[in-house]
């Protein structure tokens, strides 16, 4: 299990291939990527910017991959999140994990994001032509994350 | 009680200060009453904790309004969460 909070982007390939070396019991790789819009609520999004809670990100994001683990039967699971001004098109957060047969690869991956939604601790500010503004956190998250209770 | 306070994203804004220690009096022993207790330190404050949906992390995790506060804590106030 890894927990990274970076500035520098991410290879997903790499990322992948490093969680999958020396595991010949892995038989499915489920992965999300998420990515920088340039639109946001009708109005076009310069760039943005991520502050974070150190220390408490770091934990809460392991705290919810090893519930990923407890729930399902995984080899691995990684979880990077970037920080700092991201234009759109940035890749922003990945997500993967890996497991003997695709159906806990698949379950663990979206619980693992449902959960990210909601409890860790990220928020993002927009630019835009009118001026910055925080982003506003969406009931869907939440709704997102209930599903697993 | 002395407290480690840590504010984030629009809330730290609004209060204009990202970390502080704090001594707050002995009669406040929730999260609920310190944040009462913080909306009174000003306009900005009062502003920033009318919301509703300010969470709290006691020590890194995140709590509810009845959490027990203890001396040494980190206590953290934050909006709602946008990540991912």
């Amino acid at each position: 299990m890894t927990v990274r909070v970076q500035c520098e982007d991410f290879d997903v390939g790499v990322e992948i291939a490093q969680l999958r070396v020396g595991n010949s019991k892995i038989g499915a790789v489920a992965s999300f990527v998420g990515i920088v819009r340039d639109i946001n609520e009708g109005t076009t999004v310069g760039s943005i910017t991520l502050e974070h809670y150190p220390g408490m990100t770091e934990k809460s994001l392991a705290a919810i991959a090893e519930q990923a683990r407890a729930r399902w039967s995984l080899s691995g699971v990684l979880i990077v999140h970037r920080i700092g001004t991201l234009e759109p098109t940035d890749q922003i957060v990945l997500v993967v994990t890996t497991s003997s047969h695709r159906g806990d690869a698949f379950s663990a991956c979206q619980f693992v994001m449902d959960y990210l939604k909601t409890d860790a601790p990220f928020w993002k500010k927009e630019v835009t032509a009118k001026g910055e503004r925080w982003v506003d956190a969406r009931d869907s998250d939440s709704n997102a994350k209930e599903r697993w209770k | 009680m002395k407290l480690r306070m840590l504010y984030f994203a629009s809330l730290r804004e609004r209060v204009g200060v990202s970390e502080e220690m704090l001594d707050v009096p002995g009669s406040i022993v929730s999260v609920a009453q310190l944040r009462r207790w913080l909306a009174e330190r000003g306009t900005g404050w009062a502003e920033a904790f009318a919301e509703r949906t300010v969470r709290a992390a006691v020590d890194q995790t995140m709590v509810n309004d009845d959490h027990a506060l203890i001396d040494g804590a980190e206590v953290a106030f934050f909006p709602p969460v946008t990540g991912g």
